[in-house]
């Protein structure tokens, strides 16, 4: 007989958090409202299952089974613990931007001598003033619902029309340790008419900090004729969550260039929202999953063209070994007016274990006649004449693998157009080759 | 003028209400009460005279029906069906015992007339030719099973099936007469519990056919089913099981049509194949319900469960379909490739026009040693019709060696169309060797121009180049219904362009 599966006395954990969030960010107005449906929304749903199609690969009840308490706002010792690994993770010649444990820390961060045009606020003032721009995510995603709930914090960045930053803009997020516990972040980027922007985001660990849980949102805007570069790297903790949803939103004639590497954390997964909606402009999003252990990453890309002459690339590889597990869900939707639409989607995947698993779920939704749309899916192992090949030549097998795994990845990584950014995510793909040896 | 004459012509063709099978029978016909219950399940099984294990295993699958509810994760859109508002049981009346061809009600022999579906075999038996001016009878010899609503009314060549040792005759017969394959093979493939209409299928299914072709032989002929929906309001539920043993060999087809009629009506069958050891089945499809009015009114509703299991070594079982009817088609013709070294095999062409919405695609579940898949699909969206490719390729941990290739393509014919492409590609074994590809776009302008300049009108133009896109599937149909299927692919578009 089965055994009822309720949980009856099971602490509420997203109450909790909800009067912890409440009782430091009250927000105002429509913010408080928004938040409050949220939270309703995500006490009705719950964790995101396999039933519900989006989530099918990606079963957060089995893998997540629950919702840290949120974390504590950082104290002296969590903030020069993170000190120490902003240094371990800078970036040379960017501005940088720090959130320990869910909270911006200006004692990190570059927020001095801001060039004109540029203006940088933490997110809990932005709703703490009612700024609602920062809700615009689709909450009807339990995930996105559970961090709008719950955000505290993050970043508001705002680019003025026709500014170009000289600097790249840094977010880093640092988990300092101590007790597991979770973080409920969002940040707005958006760029006015003709500006210009690169900004790289990372998630990384202090010493000591292991299985925790970050709640990332991300709504971005690109204004008409501007350029956003953005690169995200996710080396979380070995044991950590990654959970991030985006939604972007590019105007005409822009550009919008992401690029997404994860080497870190248990579970990752990122989802993101991309809507065309000013005519001739292009995007492209290529993304890196490189795993092993018992890892899970998921990348989620929906590209909506909505209007028409606009182009789309996206291309996603996963190299995965031991019991890792890689998904790429991508879907195209072309909507009635974007007839010239040129859209292309290619997933590709190096299985390097029998215990791994890779799956993918490219998908097109057409519904305008003059078209371009296509999408590819290769999945398979490293090629054993290749191989052979090096080894022939005196190469051991594990260096022979490396190289060829490298020139794989380096394929999509060399969509990053910021030369020292492209040598940063290089390398952090040959810290994972290396590791592997 | 003759060239006024022929457009006025070619102007009324163009209507998509022009479905030419849409006439019905008048015939008598016997019928079950409406709705669905146990009684209705002990009903149709007292009428097929079946042996109680069968009952029994209808009943199960009703009370299991009970519990499920329908899918909703298809991409097409209905309203409600009353599973009650249904007749579960319609056949023709008999007037008495049916002995021979000739005492079948004259009127169901015309219908299949009509269809071009020869059911007497005689003149071919006998070897006379057909006069000048007489339509045409096959070169090559076809057995006909002809379902019409829910019985089998019909079955040719029987003896000279028998004389090879293949068993071909409705599933009713075969309950009877073949109780130990029935029994072994009924439901191993798609079991009474697999999806809601399959369930419901189990529960009610009253006719279809059933082949079983012994160890090393080939079939000596193609073998084939003939479905007619005719009542009103009745759901036809046929299921097909089709067994091939070691090393043998049989190309199975199926065609389907319906009168024009303005409410909706179900089609729900489930096809089982069994390959064992060495065998090759080939399951050929041309659909054409009545796919419902310019204006979307009507159709059949056509949620079909088929399924193939490679249970054997080097076994390979093949599906080819070319969809044109149907108002609604929800139906994924899948291969098991169990057996080391299976093959499996989908071609597919679906065609949408009017407001038709097609929900179709395959499965190949790769669970044997170096088991191999080939997916072409190729999708035609005209009209204001919605057309998508939804299908799943999967490596199993032990399925070493497991290689597919998939090529989706989808056409759009006009700007209200949709084209969609769902694929599920999962891969848990490292030797597994898997590629996808699709496309969509439309008829190149160029490629419309030139042939237009050439002299043809752009309604042949069109033709053209949708015939060039099929092509690969085309090319794996017997030849008699390649030959239907380019005719039936140039009438579906008609009224798609201009």
């Amino acid at each position: 007989m089965n055994i009822a599966v309720a949980k009856p006395d099971k602490p509420d954990t997203a109450s909790d958090n909800f009067a912890a969030v409440s009782a430091r960010v009250p927000g105002a107005g429509k913010v408080a409202d928004t938040r409050r449906q949220a939270l309703d929304t995500f006490q009705r749903i719950g964790l995101p299952h396999r039933r519900i199609e989006d989530w099918k690969y990606t079963d957060l009840r089995a893998l997540m089974r629950e919702v840290l308490p949120l974390a504590a706002a950082p104290e002296a010792t969590a903030l020069a613990r993170a000190e120490t690994a902003a240094k371990l993770h800078a970036i040379d010649g960017v501005r940088r931007l720090v959130l320990v444990d869910g909270v911006l820390a200006p004692d990190l961060s570059d927020l001095a001598g801001l060039e004109a045009g540029l203006s940088i606020r933490s997110l809990s003032e932005a709703l703490q003033a009612g700024d609602d721009r920062v809700l615009s995510l689709d909450t009807a995603d339990p995930m996105v619902a559970l961090n709008t709930a719950l955000m505290t914090d993050g970043v508001v960045i705002e680019v003025a029309d026709g500014t170009t930053l000289a600097r790249p803009l840094h977010i880093l997020h640092i988990t300092s340790g101590g007790a597991p516990a979770a973080m409920f972040t969002r940040s707005r980027i958006a760029l006015g008419n003709a500006a210009v922007a690169t900004v790289v985001e990372s998630y990384v660990a202090g010493e000591g900090a292991s299985a925790y849980q970050v709640h990332d949102s991300a709504v971005i805007s690109v204004g008409d004729h501007a350029r956003l570069d953005y690169v995200r790297i996710v080396e979380d903790a070995p044991e950590a969550f990654n959970i991030t949803s985006a939604a972007v939103s590019v105007g005409a004639h822009a550009h919008f260039n992401a690029f997404g590497i994860t080497t870190g954390g248990l579970v990752s997964r990122y989802q993101a929202v991309v809507t065309v909606a000013g005519s001739h402009s292009e995007v492209q999003t290529n993304g890196v999953n490189l795993l092993n252990g018992k890892q899970h990453a998921d990348t989620t890309l929906v590209m909506n063209h909505d209007v028409p002459h606009c182009a789309s690339r996206e291309g996603f590889r996963a190299v995965v070994d031991d019991r890792g597990h890689s998904v790429f869900q991508g879907r195209i939707n072309v909507r009635q007016p974007a007839q010239q639409t040129d859209a292309k989607m290619m997933t590709r995947a190096l299985l390097l274990s029998d215990e791994a698993e890779v799956d993918n779920k490219p998908e097109l939704e057409i519904f305008a006649d003059d078209v371009t749309c296509g999408h590819g899916a290769a999945v398979g192992a490293l090629d054993d004449s290749l191989l052979f090949y090096l080894r022939a030549r005196g190469l051991p097998q594990k260096e022979a693998e490396a190289m060829l795994i490298q020139a794989f990845v380096g394929e999509a990584i060399e969509a990053i157009a910021d030369d020292n950014l492209r040598e940063l995510v290089t390398a952090a793909a040959v810290r994972w080759l290396e590791a592997r040896q | 003028m003759a060239a006024v004459q022929e457009t006025v012509d070619r102007v009324r063709q163009i209507d998509v209400d022009q479905y030419r099978y849409g006439f019905e029978t008048l015939i008598e016909s016997e019928k079950a009460p409406k709705g669905l219950s146990e009684d209705i399940v002990r009903f149709i099984s007292a009428k097929k005279n079946e042996p109680d294990w069968m009952l029994q295993w209808r009943l199960e699958a009703y009370r299991r029906w009970l519990t499920m509810v329908e899918p909703t994760w298809a991409r097409v859109d209905y309203p409600k069906i009353d599973f009650q508002d249904l007749y579960y049981y319609a056949a023709p009346k008999p007037k008495k015992t049916v002995g021979s061809l000739d005492e079948i009600d004259p009127e169901i022999l015309k219908t299949y007339e009509k269809l071009g579906i020869p059911l007497r075999e005689v003149a071919i038996l006998e070897g006379v030719e057909p006069r000048p001016g007489e339509p045409d009878t096959p070169s090559r010899k076809i057995a006909v099973d002809a379902v019409f609503d829910s019985v089998s009314v019909a079955t040719t060549f029987q003896a000279e099936l028998k004389k090879a040792g293949v068993i071909f005759m409705p599933i009713s017969e075969a309950i009877k007469h073949h109780p130990e394959l029935v029994q072994k093979y009924l439901g191993s493939v798609v079991p009474t519990s697999d999806n809601f209409y399959a369930t419901l299928n189990s529960a009610v299914f009253s006719d279809g056919s059933f082949v079983y072709v012994p160890p090393g032989v080939r079939c000596p002929m193609e073998l084939s089913t003939y479905f007619r929906i005719n009542e009103r309001n009745t759901g036809q539920f046929e299921r097909t099981l089709i067994i091939a043993d070691k090393g043998s060999y049989v190309s199975y087809l199926e065609g389907c049509t319906a009168p024009q009629r303005d409410e909706n009506q179900l089609h729900a069958a489930v096809v089982e194949l069994v390959a064992m050891d060495d065998a090759e089945i080939k399951y050929s499809t041309v659909q054409n319900w009545y796919p419902g009015n310019s204006e979307g009114k009507g159709g059949i509703y056509n949620f079909v469960t088929k399924r193939g299991d490679c249970r054997g070594a080097n076994s390979k079982i093949s599906w080819t379909q070319v969809e044109t009817g149907s108002a609604i088609t929800w139906k994924y013709p899948s291969c098991i490739l169990r057996g080391d070294n299976s093959r499996g095999e989908f071609y597919s062409i679906a065609i949408s026009n009017g407001y038709q919405q097609v929900d179709s695609g395959t499965k190949m579940i790769h669970l044997g040693k170096n088991t191999s898949s080939r997916i072409i699909s190729k999708g035609i969206a005209a009209g204001k019709s919605q057309n998508t490719y939804r299908g799943l390729v999967t490596a199993h941990r032990k399925a070493t060696g497991a290689r597919n290739f998939t090529a989706c393509d989808s056409l759009l014919i006009g700007d209200q169309c949709g084209a969609h492409t769902v694929p599920y590609i999962e891969a848990k074994n490292a030797s597994a060797l898997f590629e996808h590809e699709a496309t969509t776009s439309k008829i190149s302008e160029d490629v419309l121009f030139y042939c237009i300049q050439r002299g043809l009108s752009q309604e042949e133009a069109v033709g053209l180049v949708v015939n060039g896109f099929v092509k690969d599937v085309l090319q794996q149909l017997p030849m008699e219904f390649a030959v239907e299927a380019q005719k039936l692919i140039s009438i579906s578009l008609e009224g798609s362009v201009g």
